[in-house]
This record gives structure tokens, sequence and C-alpha cells, in this order.
């Protein structure tokens, strides 16, 4: 189950989620810091925890757009967001699932904030509304990265059976 | 088939490939710039408890150069300059550019001006500018550090799923103050900063064929901002003129695309109405034209970056400036795009005329277009820059507004000090 904590609208650029100020920040420990920090609020509630690990987070269309700094991904995947859009910027998307962090293609979701969310099967189910909202499958080239829990374990496996030839 | 199809095909040794296949494409040029010290960390974690050797697969395909924060600007960047450093040196990197004005600059001008790049390449790097290099004909697209710690293991990018292709064909001819960088927020505007996401666009028609690579450098490397993977403009003879111009004494082969390519949408621009155009605050598809601005006060003019930090950028802008003066209330900021280029405009006159007008020159580099090193705006400022990118926050900033344009747009405003469309004929 995963809680509605802001709702985003269009074109949320990368930088929105991770300032470039802070881009001399590079490891994954280090970047939740600086999540949203533009939204100050957000950023605050995240930091003290106010927001339980596991909240989603619900945009419109064109998510993550703009650069291609890996911190965009690894700040949301500190807090294990479920990010939940109509859809995604293509480097975005593909970070988040290098790296681990759950992304929902969702063209038609409705939520409120506050509205608690289950992800059932191909459906994102609000629980609160009592509506369920079908899910556009990855592209199929990135299911078994995120099936092999992100593209370091699945690049260390084909490097291990490599040198085993 | 498409020019991404059939490099992809070549890249994997197939005689064909179409969009939506899966394929793992070996690499011919591997671009990072300062985030290269997560693509170590992410890159030794790669072989973390297998017992291997962590070595790169290929050294001379690996390009690094410093360009966002130099001179570093805090001890955490130096301290991450030190770390590249340091494996660059333990894995003999030569094409490695370092802060120095022999051999530096913004990582997409140095590939292009040290001949690194061939139509038919593919081109990854941790930028997503890296899109720039499809002005040579390849496939060029920007990754994540993690994703380049895999290419730096394996040689190839996994699970690549060939993109559908956008044809642009773009014919007419230019008003003399209308520029490709109009053309490229008009196509932006048009299609929208969501509209190619997933896709290539691929440029045709009479304007690209009598286009200067540095225009075409325009084109693809803004190609990303309509969130395309890679903005490809065939090889042609001005391709294989810019690279023996630049040192490549090889036969240049071009790649184009089949008569019967197959593409998912045509967009065609005929330029002969364009006018001089602006991407305004906050998305790069909010564009208008110039004057529907005219007037509006701007605190700080920009010209440099990967976009349009070139040699006739500086040209059009010191022809624009000469003898004149930029407005008190205005400052103006000069970033030559490399090394190389802050030379010939030393050599050419074009610094002296800046410095005599009141604008600032700086060293090569990205830090001011992000926000991340000089440049900052105040609180309720207004950028009119030649960069690429107008986010929120991007120069620095979140209560300031950047707009976008053409250096003769921003050189033009500089003298006004005020949002200003550059006469026709004058130059």
């Amino acid at each position: 189950m995963a809680k509605v904590i802001y709702k985003f609208g269009d074109d949320i650029s990368t930088d929105a989620i991770y300032p470039g100020r802070y881009m001399a920040t590079v490891l994954p420990t280090e970047t939740p810091q600086f999540c949203f920090a533009d939204y100050t609020e957000l950023n605050e509630k995240l930091k003290s925890g106010e927001y339980a690990k596991g909240s989603a987070i619900v945009a419109d269309n064109n998510f993550g757009c703009g650069s291609s700094r890996e911190q965009a991904a690894s700040t949301l995947r500190g807090y294990e967001m479920l990010v939940i859009a109509k859809n995604f910027a293509r480097i975005f998307l593909q970070n988040s699932i290098n790296v681990g962090l759950n992304l929902i293609t969702c063209p038609d979701i409705e939520v409120n904030i506050g509205d608690e969310l289950e992800l059932k099967g191909d459906k994102v189910l609000n629980k609160t509304t009592g509506k369920s909202f079908e899910i556009i499958p990855l592209p199929k080239a990135r299911q078994s990265i995120v099936d092999a829990g992100g593209l370091i374990p699945y690049t260390r496996k084909i490097l291990v059976d490599s040198t085993k030839k | 088939m498409t020019v991404v199809e059939k490099i992809l095909a070549k890249a994997t040794g197939q005689k064909s490939v179409k969009a939506g296949d899966v394929l793992e494409p070996s690499v011919d040029v591997a671009m990072s710039h300062e985030n290269a010290a997560l693509v170590i960390n992410q890159f030794n974690e790669v072989y973390q408890g297998t017992g291997i050797e962590p070595k790169v697969w290929n050294p001379d395909k690996i390009a690094i150069i410093f360009d966002h924060r130099v001179p570093a600007e805090s001890s955490k960047t130096a301290t991450n300059q030190k770390k590249i450093r340091d494996f660059v040196g333990a894995n003999n990197i030569k094409r490695f550019h370092d802060i120095r004005s022999d051999e530096g600059g913004i990582c997409h001008q140095i590939l292009a001006e040290y001949g690194y790049i061939r139509p038919g390449f593919v081109v990854v790097g941790t930028d997503s500018h890296t899109t720039t290099h499809g002005a040579f004909g390849s496939f060029a697209f920007g990754i994540g550090a993690t994703e380049m710690a895999t290419v730096w293991t394996l040689g190839k990018v996994l699970n690549v799923e060939v993109p559908e292709t956008i044809k642009v064909i773009v014919n007419g001819k230019f008003s003399s103050n209308v520029y490709p960088k109009d053309l490229i927020l008009h196509l932006i505007g048009k299609i929208s900063a969501q509209g190619a996401n997933f896709k290539v666009l691929e440029f045709h028609g009479e304007v690209i064929k009598n286009m200067p690579m540095s225009g075409r450098l325009v084109l693809s490397n803004m190609a990303v901002e309509a969130g395309a993977t890679a903005g490809i403009i065939p090889g042609d003879d001005e391709t294989a003129f810019y690279l023996k111009e630049h040192g490549v004494t090889e036969k240049i082969e071009y790649v184009t695309p089949d008569a019967d390519a197959n593409y998912c949408q045509v967009v065609e621009i005929n330029v002969d109405d364009l006018v001089p155009m602006l991407a305004c605050p906050h998305t790069v598809d909010n564009v208008k034209p110039v004057t529907s601005f005219k007037g509006k006060h701007v605190d700080q003019i920009v010209i440099g970056s990967c976009t349009n930090g070139r040699i006739d950028d500086l040209e059009i802008a010191a022809n624009i400036l000469n003898g004149k003066k930029v407005a008190h209330g205005t400052r103006m900021l000069i970033f030559p795009a490399s090394w190389n280029i802050y030379k010939d405009a030393m050599k050419k006159g074009y610094l002296e005329t800046f410095a005599s007008a009141g604008a600032v020159i700086m060293n090569p580099g990205c830090g001011c277009c992000l926000g991340v090193h000089q440049g900052a705006l105040g609180d309720g400022e207004v950028a009119l820059s030649t960069t690429n990118r107008n986010f929120k926050g991007r120069m620095g900033n979140p209560k300031a507004e950047v707009y976008l344009c053409s250096p003769a747009v921003a050189a033009t405003s500089a003298i006004s000090g005020e949002i200003t469309e550059p006469a026709k004929g004058e130059l």
C-alpha cells in the first residue's frame, strides 16, 4: 500500500527532481537529501520521515524530462518511492529501472493527495475511491533488468557468464 | 531501413533490423564528463564479489572531458575530478581532456572538433545532449551512469529497443536574421517537448543540405528537447568536409536511408516565413516569436554552451556588438564552447569586441547553463540565453526566468537591455 503524497503536472524535469546545483553529489547514499529541493515542504517532509518510505507521487505526461543525471532516479529510490505517471521521458525511465526505482506508467490514473494505492497485477487500485486503472507494461527490453533487480546485477551475471566460457 | 535501423543492423552484425527489435549494439564512442565519478563507482560495483579484476573493455573508445564545473567550484568537485584523473591514468584512457587551454572545452564540442565521431557510429554519453553527434550521421544518445558502467564493462549497450523514426523535411530559405536555433525552437514548439519521446528525428531537405556543420550541431543538440532519443542528419559532403578540416584523413562513408524506409511520422517545415524565436519559461516547447516579448527587460545575457558557443555564433555576436555597449543594468557573459574556439575568437578580434562592449568573457564550460558554476540568477531576474534549457531553476534559481534564443537575438538584446529582434539584412 502506498499513500499519495504529491501530484505533479506535465513535463516535470530532472532539474525539478534533483536541481543541477547539487550534481556534485553523486552517491545514491547521499542524493536523497536533495530530492525535490526546490519544493521545500515536500523535501523537508521526505527528509524528516513525515512522509513514510514507499509513498507514492503521481504525475501527468513526460515526467523526468531533461538531463541524464542519474541522481534524479537515485534520490527517489532512496525513499523507495512509487512513481506513477501518464508517461515518462526515456532516459529517466531507463535510469530508474537500472537503479531499481519502481515506475508505473498509467495513462488514466485519477488520485487525490492522501489516497491509498495498491498495485494489483496489471492495475493500480485506488483503495480510497475504489477505482482501478490499467498499467502500461514497461518496454519489453527493460523488464528483464527489473527482474534481475537492476542493471548492476544484470551486467554482473553477463560478465561472470562470459568469463566461464 | 532508416538511418538508425541501418546503424543498429551493422552494430549487431545483422542484415536488417526494424523498429521495436531488441538489440545489444556494440559502442564506438563512450563519453562522460565529471559524472564519470559515479560511473567509476557503479563500474566497480559490477565487479564486486566476482573475483574478476575491473578492466574497461576498450580504453581507446572511452572519452572523458571535464566541462561541467571547471575549474572546480568546490572541494567535492575537485575530489571527484581527482578520482577520475586517477582512473584515466590507471586505465590508459587517452581521449581525456583535462582543465587545460590546449585541449579543453565542452564535451560535445570536443568530440566534434577532435574528429572522434564518424557517420554510422554508435555513440553513447552520460549527458542528454549526446544527441549532438547525430549531426555527423551517427546514432548518438544519452544514457545514465549505471548504463555507462555496463558499456565500460561489456562494450555494448544492453537491451536497446530500435526506435521509430520521425522524418523532418526542411525546405525554403532563412531570412537574414533567422538561424538554425530558430528552426529547432520552432520544431520543438510544433511537436512539443515529448513529441519525439523514444523516437529518432531524421533531418532532410534543402535547408539541411546547405547547412554547415555548426548549424547541424544545433539541430541535433536540441533534438532531445523534443524528447528524441537521437537527432540524425545523414552524412554527406559537408560531414566529410568538416571531418577533413578537423584532421580526419580516412575516407568517410555515409549511412543514408533507403528510399522505402519506414517512418512513423513526417513533419514538413518551410522556413521562408520563419521569424526569430524564443523558448519562454519554463519549458523548451513554450515557443513564441521574439516580437511577442519586445521590450522586456533582461538582467543577464548568455552566449555559449554546447548549443551555440561555436566560432560562427561568436562572429554573429561580435558583428552586432562591434563598437557598441552592453546596456547598463544588463550583464553579458560569453562562454566559448572550447578553448580552440576561444583562441580563434581571440585571433579574430571578437574577444576584444566583447570586452570593449562590457561583456565578460568566461572560460569554456557548461556550469552557467545548468546553474552549477558561475552566472547564477537573482530572485525575479530574467536571462536571455543561447543555451538549450529553460526549466525552472535551470540557471541556479527557481525564482528566475530563462528565455532561449539565437546568438543574434542575444547580442541585439544586450545592446538595448531588453528583448529585441535583430534587424533583417544588417549582418
